[in-house]
This record gives C-alpha cells, sequence and structure tokens, in this order.
C-alpha cells in the first residue's frame, strides 16, 4: 500500500461515486491504490468491474455458511461474504445477531455447519487456530496475566521458533507502534483499561498476520478514549496495510472506522454497503431502525411511478417517498425519514413537496442541535432535529406547524 | 510539610486521637463478634495444643514421687557411681511409694526409656518395709538389676521433670550410660520409617489426587453451569457420607473375596489362586485415601480454573500456539494457586489421616498418626504420644513455610 492516503479523501471520493449510482461495491473502491483514485474522477464506472474481479480473489470468503449450536435452531444462516485485502469490515448487530459466532469461525474456535470459508483462496474449516495465522483482539483483551507485557508480545513470536535478538526488536517496534515503549516489564494488572487495550493491539499485529479479528474489543472503555483508539486503530490499519474484521454491536463505531459494514440481524446480513450508502439508503427497515435514529410512518403506496412514490397514511396524509423495495400501488409500506432532514420552514421544504401538519410535543436543547418531538400521523415518537444555527427558531410545545422533506429522502421499504 | 505539626480537627483535637475515638465504638462492636469464637478457639486449639507441646517436654511421674533420690542426683553430678547414700534415698523413696501406691506410675515413667524396669519397681516398692543398711546390698540383693549404670542414667534424667528424652525416644534414639545420644540400627528404627513413610505415602496420595482431579476439575469449570452442578454433586457426594460408610466400602470392593477380586477372576483376568490383596495393606491405605481426599484436590482447583476465562487460551491459540502448548504455557499456570492449595490441604490432611489406615492398612499401611493413638490409648504412654504429634506439627509448619516462600500464601484459594 502507498502511504496513509487520508481516509477522509477516500470517503468523499466514494459519495460522488454512488450518486452515479454506479458502484456496486465500495469494497472494491477501497481498495483501490492511490493512483487508481486518481483516475477515478475519470470513470467512476470502472467501479463495476472492479468489483467483480475482487469477488474472484476475495481474501476472505464465506460461502454459504451456516452455524448451529444445537441442531435445532441456525445462529447463523446461510452467510455469504466476500472481502478484499486490505479492508476494513464492520460486523454490526444487536447481540444475538450472529456476528460474534461468524467471527469465532473465521478465527477457527467454532466450526461451521455447513459451507465453506477461504482465507486466500484456500478453505480452511478443518484448518485448526493456530495455524490459521489469523491476529485477534479480544473483548476483554486476555492478556497473560501471569506474563510481562514483553512476555506476552515475544509468546507468537517464541511459539514461531523466532530468535531471541529478533523476538526482541520485534517487540520493541510493535511496542513503539502504540507508544507504550517504556510498559514492556509491567504486567497487564498494572496497566489501565486503554493501555490494556494497546497492548493486546500489539499483541495481535507483532506475527505481521494479513488479517486482524477484532471482537468489541473498544466495548470497556469510556466513551472519549473510545473515540481516541477507534481513530488509532483506523490509522493502523491504513499505515498496515492489514485486512480487519471488527465486529460491534455500537453503529456510531462502525460507522466512523470502516470500509464496509456488515448489518448482523437473525443470523443474517441484512446490509453489506459503506458506512454512508448504509445511513443514507438502508434497505430494509430493520437497518433504518438500526443504524442512526429514525421516524417511521406506516401506509400504503398510492401511487408509483419509477423513483417517486406517494404513500397514504393510516390517518389520511398523503406523503412523497421513494421506494425501495416495494413495488406494487395498494402495498403496505414503513416510510423512514432521518430526523435531521425533516423541515419545517416552508423555504427549506421543496416546492412540490407533500407537506403533513405536525404539533410539538417536546423541546429539547442539545449544544449543536435542537431536538424536537413531534405528533405527525397520530404517532408521538416523531422526531426533527434542526442545527443550532444563527436565527434558528426555538419552538414551543403546543405549536401546531407543518413540517416537509425531500421526497430521496423518505424511503418506502417493506414493513418487517 | 513533613515536619509540621501533626495534624489537627477543626477544634484543636490530634487527628489521630479524633480517629481513634470516632472509631472505637464500631471496633469494640467487631471484637465483640468475634469474642465467642475466640474463646471458643482458646479453649478447644490453643490451650490442648499448649498441652500436647508441654506434655511432649514434661513428665514428673519420677521426680514427684522420688524426692530423695532426686535430691541425691541434683548433689551429685552426673557420672557418679551410686554410692551408698544412693541406695539409702532410693530404699526410703521405694518406702514412700509402697505408702503412696505410686510405684506403677514411677516404674512406668522409667520404663519409657528402659523397657523391663516397670516391674523392678513395683517389686521393690512391695517389699520395701524390710530394706535395712547397708541398703546397696540389701537392694541388690533383691535383684541384681538395681546395680544397672543405665538404669541409674535413666533415673537421673527422669529425676527432672522436663526431659527431651521423649523427642529422642520421637526419633529412635536413646541415650546411653554415659549421657550420649545412640541411635537405634537400622532395622530396629520405628518411628523414623513411619514418618518417612508417611510423607512419602502423602506425597504419593497428593500425587494421585491432583492427577485424578485436574481434568475433572477443568471439566467442571468449563461446563455450562446446569452440567457442571450436577458433576459437583457426584464430586461432593462422598462429604455428605460417613468416612466410615466410605472406608468400610473399601472394604468390601476390595477384599480377597471382595467385588474386584471376582470380577477379575471371573473375567479370567486373573485365576482363582492369585487374588490381589489390595487391602491391608499398603495398596489399600493409597486407594482408600485417594478416593476420600479427592474433593479437597478438586474444590480448590475448581475455584480457580472457574474464573480463567476462555479467551485466555483461545487468544493463545490465535496467537499460534499448539493446544498443547496453549495449556502448558497459559493455562497451567493460571492454575499452579489451585494445584499449591489442594496439594497443601491435601497432604496436611493425609499427613495427619488416622481412621483410614487404620481400618483398610494392615501392618504394612500404618502412618504415624495410628502410632501415636497406639501410644494415646494402648500403651499410655502420652508424653511419647505428644513428642511425635508435635514432630508432626512442626513439619507440617515447616511446609506451610515452603509452601509461602515458594508461592505465597496470598495466593492459596481454597475455594
Amino acid at each position: 500500500m502507498t502511504a496513509p492516503a487520508p481516509i477522509f479523501l477516500s470517503s468523499c471520493d466514494r459519495t460522488a461515486c454512488f450518486q452515479d449510482h454506479l458502484l456496486q461495491s465500495a469494497a472494491a473502491f477501497a481498495l483501490v491504490s492511490a493512483q487508481e483514485r486518481g483516475t477515478k474522477a475519470a470513470g467512476c464506472n470502472r467501479g463495476t468491474d472492479l468489483a467483480e474481479a475482487m469477488t474472484d480473489g476475495a481474501f476472505v470468503e464465506f460461502d454459504r455458511v451456516q452455524k448451529s449450536y444445537d441442531g435445532e435452531t441456525l445462529v447463523v444462516k446461510d452467510l455469504n461474504l466476500a472481502m478484499p485485502k486490505g479492508e476494513f469490515l464492520t460486523m454490526l448487530g444487536p447481540s444475538g445477531s450472529g456476528k460474534t459466532t461468524c467471527l469465532m469461525m473465521l478465527a477457527g474456535f467454532e466450526t461451521a455447519t455447513h459451507g465453506e470459508i477461504r482465507l486466500d483462496g484456500r478453505p480452511i474449516n478443518q484448518v485448526p487456530p493456530h495455524k490459521r495465522g489469523i491476529g485477534m483482539v479480544f473483548q476483554n483483551y486476555a492478556l497473560f496475566p501471569h506474563m510481562t507485557v514483553n512476555e506476552n508480545l515475544a509468546f507468537p513470536l517464541e511459539v514461531r521458533g523466532m530468535s531471541k535478538a529478533e523476538r526482541e526488536a520485534k517487540v520493541k517496534r510493535a511496542l513503539e507502534m502504540v507508544q507504550m515503549g517504556e510498559f514492556g516489564n509491567r504486567r497487564p494488572a498494572q496497566l489501565s483499561g486503554g493501555q490494556q487495550q494497546r497492548i493486546a493491539l500489539a499483541r495481535a499485529l507483532v506475527f505481521d498476520p494479513s488479517l486482524v479479528l477484532m471482537d468489541e474489543p473498544l466495548g470497556a472503555l469510556d466513551k472519549q478514549l473510545r473515540e481516541h483508539m477507534q481513530f488509532e486503530i483506523k490509522h493502523l490499519h491504513e499505515s498496515l496495510g492489514i485486512t480487519v474484521v471488527y465486529v460491534t454491536h455500537d453503529q456510531s463505531e462502525a460507522l466512523t472506522m470502516s470500509d464496509r459494514v456488515a448489518v448482523f440481524n437473525d443470523g443474517r446480513i441484512q446490509q453489506l454497503a459503506p458506512p454512508d450508502e448504509l445511513y443514507e439508503r438502508p434497505e430494509n427497515s430493520f437497518v433504518a431502525q438500526f443504524i442512526g435514529e429514525n421516524n417511521k410512518l406506516r401506509g400504503t403506496i398510492e401511487t408509483i411511478a419509477g423513483d417517486k412514490a406517494t404513500v397514504r397514511l393510516a390517518t389520511g396524509e398523503l406523503i412523497d417517498a421513494t421506494p425501495v423495495n416495494v413495488t406494487t400501488q395498494g402495498a403496505q409500506t414503513l416510510v423512514s425519514i432521518r430526523p435531521e432532514r425533516v423541515e419545517f420552514k416552508p423555504e427549506m421544504i421543496p416546492a412540490d413537496a407533500h407537506t403533513i401538519e405536525a404539533e410539538v410535543l417536546e423541546f429539547i436543547y442539545m449544544g449543536d442541535i435542537f431536538r424536537t418531538r413531534l405528533r405527525v400521523a397520530g404517532s408521538d415518537d416523531f422526531v426533527m432535529k434542526n442545527r443550532n444555527t444563527l436565527g434558528q427558531r426555538r419552538l414551543q410545545p403546543g405549536e401546531k406547524i407543518t413540517i416537509g422533506w425531500a421526497p430521496q429522502d423518505a424511503r418506502a421499504l417493506n414493513p418487517m | 510539610m513533613t515536619d509540621a505539626a501533626p495534624l489537627t480537627t477543626a477544634d484543636g483535637r490530634p487527628l489521630k486521637a479524633s480517629l481513634a475515638s470516632a472509631q472505637a465504638r464500631s471496633r469494640r462492636r467487631a471484637f465483640l463478634l468475634v469474642l465467642p469464637l475466640l474463646l471458643f478457639i482458646l479453649v478447644t486449639f490453643v490451650v490442648p495444643i499448649g498441652q500436647m507441646l508441654f506434655r511432649s517436654v514434661h513428665n514428673d511421674a519420677f521426680s514427684a514421687n522420688m524426692p530423695n533420690l532426686v535430691a541425691w542426683f541434683a548433689e551429685n553430678p552426673a557420672g557418679t557411681d551410686p554410692d551408698e547414700a544412693a541406695f539409702a534415698a532410693l530404699a526410703a523413696d521405694l518406702l514412700l511409694a509402697r505408702e503412696n501406691r505410686t510405684a506403677g506410675q514411677i516404674g512406668t515413667r522409667v520404663n519409657y526409656d528402659l523397657s523391663g524396669s516397670r516391674s523392678l519397681f513395683t517389686s521393690g516398692a512391695r517389699s520395701a518395709n524390710r530394706y535395712e543398711a547397708p541398703f546397696r546390698e540389701a537392694l541388690l540383693d533383691k535383684d541384681e538389676d538395681w546395680g544397672d549404670p543405665q538404669l541409674w542414667q535413666v533415673m537421673r534424667s527422669a529425676s527432672s521433670a522436663y526431659t527431651g528424652s521423649f523427642y529422642l525416644a520421637a526419633v529412635d534414639a536413646t541415650r546411653d550410660e554415659t549421657g550420649a545420644i545412640t541411635w537405634a540400627a537400622e532395622n530396629r528404627q520405628i518411628y523414623i520409617d513411619l514418618f518417612v513413610r508417611t510423607l512419602l505415602l502423602s506425597a504419593l496420595i497428593t500425587f494421585l489426587t491432583f492427577l485424578l482431579g485436574y481434568p475433572i476439575a477443568h471439566l467442571l469449570a468449563t461446563l455450562p453451569l446446569r452440567y457442571s452442578n450436577l458433576l459437583m454433586i457426584f464430586v461432593l457426594l462422598p462429604f455428605w457420607t460417613s468416612l466410615l460408610v466410605r472406608t468400610t466400602s473399601w472394604i468390601v470392593l476390595l477384599q480377597q473375596q471382595g467385588v474386584v477380586n471376582s470380577t477379575l477372576v471371573a473375567t479370567g483376568i486373573i485365576d482363582d489362586g492369585n487374588r490381589l490383596s489390595m487391602i491391608y495393606n499398603q495398596a489399600g491405605t493409597i486407594i482408600a485415601m485417594t478416593h476420600i481426599l479427592l474433593p479437597f484436590m478438586v474444590l480448590p482447583l475448581y475455584s480457580v480454573m472457574r474464573p480463567i476465562p476462555p479467551s485466555y487460551v483461545r487468544a493463545a491459540r490465535s496467537l499460534g500456539a499448539s493446544s498443547w502448548k496453549a495449556f502448558r504455557a497459559v493455562y497451567f499456570p493460571l492454575t499452579v494457586p489451585g494445584i499449591a492449595a489442594g496439594g497443601l490441604l491435601v497432604f496436611i490432611l493425609a499427613v495427619g489421616y488416622y481412621i483410614t489406615p487404620a481400618l483398610v492398612g494392615g501392618a504394612s499401611g500404618q502412618l504415624i498418626s495410628n502410632l501415636i493413638a497406639y501410644h494415646m490409648t494402648t500403651s499410655l504412654n502420652w508424653s511419647l504420644a505428644a513428642a511425635l504429634a508435635s514432630i508432626l506439627l512442626g513439619l507440617v509448619l515447616l511446609l506451610y513455610w515452603l509452601y509461602d516462600r515458594l508461592i505465597g500464601i496470598d495466593n492459596l484459594k481454597l475455594g
């Protein structure tokens, strides 16, 4: 990989491409080297071919994988996933959604009941964990308490029969990489949570694995430290060019760090997409609900034409929406709208958009934003978020307002 | 800053005194709560142990009942041949013993150090009213043994109520007529042999419980709770059964006509003439004690293994260690405190075990506590029993000290 290319650049590139609806798999994009990225502006459509090429030479691949613990229920149902080398993929989902099981199958601590898992083109179902060469960071760090930090880091090198001098050099380098150089002789118990986290990271990387798995590694840290570590892990990923599979139930973590996010629920991947696509264009109501805050309005499709539809709500109002996975007139649908895309000032609402009456129930001042809870179409939990800009009006409870949104911001999903 | 005046409270009282008085009430209450236990331990543990230790070096059966001879020994240094005055004192003391009926006690005390001498005193005292000067001739006339220099050496040492001779006896040593320590011949040693056997058997039993207990403790610690609870009941079941019942059931199983032998014969593994003798010998002691002491190994191991998260071994495996290497380098070291605790517990219990070896040990399976019991109940040499018990106590304390030095008592986890 060339140098630590700024992640920001790549993410705005990506957005530009998505808007053209040309790139199906952003995974391919994340891998594209800096030079290729230069040519990207000229021809975004190359992405499609690249994505296909990637599936053939995928670095990690789950092929129709199923997992059952008791022979009665499936924890993982028909998992298909291909990720290219160098990608940062996050498995996100509520607890019990099967994401950790997938990670454990990849690490070799659980065996797949059905299907094949391939690493670098080689099936690894029968390969024991210690021969897979996968680095892993555990939720509780799993640093060996009876060994010093140095011994912990030297452990993977020692079992690989590395010479003492070589071991020491590598351990030193790994510790410096996580800025823990002077802590080599401490024991894990003498370190703070954040320091232990760094050591666990260094230990998973010290033997140069090409794939690193992380199982909610930041779960035990406080918010500020967590955000700092997210940035550091992201930085390490970019500078080392490693492939990372990251498991978390924290959606902001997933959105911040990943090239792609796989949203798990009920043993299936609900949607596999880059963070921005996931947030802005959820494919089903679970994803819409799980990622970020979301308003839901239930109704039936009144008219549908291309990428525009009108939805009749139960209370009789008519609203605009973009149909996602509803196709027929009269179908039941759940319309999802992000709170920050809801507008109440007439000049901000597109001229031809349908509007809807709302009553202010609650106004919360949150500093950077105002959070207003509204009663809309009989539901009491409709939320609108407005930026705290100069002259932004603070609504009073009881006030009657008219709200609206651009049709592409409301997504008509099939109700689950 | 450090040299400044001691800190005071707002109204000028020294902080330390203020703190002490503030806590005095709760401290007093805490003390009152433990007081009953403290008294109980004092009465049932500290006092008896102290008495035992005292008895092992103190026996006044001779010194309290032979005042004249004690006085003579005090006047004449060791090595002086008994003269007429000595025999006169002896005769006077024997007369006293006849009147007070203490000849038996005196004889028993001397008999501890010189066997066969008890009857000398009882018969000597019986005819004490007939001795006349010169006493030396009179007594020697009565029994030649009164002139035995070893007897006089023994009486001299018994003339002091405090003596180390019980400890000497407990390690198969005696003092000869000159007072020098002599060790019993190798083939006549009793106690040293028994101490060695006790320690070796205890070590073997400890090792066997470890060998059998480690896998089961691991299983208990890794199984889901509902299975492990069931298994734990099986481990604890022996605890809820009488020790006597468990031991006698081993007799049923292991004796020559017992279940195990009959099964082996029936299946043709051994023929009827060569039935194994697995009981009333060392094998019986080892088998039965290993079984009985197993829970004391399993429970500390379990309590140490339970909190070890499976992610440690997983981490080791993901870092490239084979399952054996992961066990040896990561899991095993983490269970050492449990092994040490279980080992210490089982070993100390085994060293002092009595009922099981007494019932199934036969002659070769006896441990030192059986001999202590013998001296307590049969030979009535309580001082020797106390000396043996004290040595045992010393050994156990030594072991405990070693454990503390090697592993650290803070690491002890007993469940």
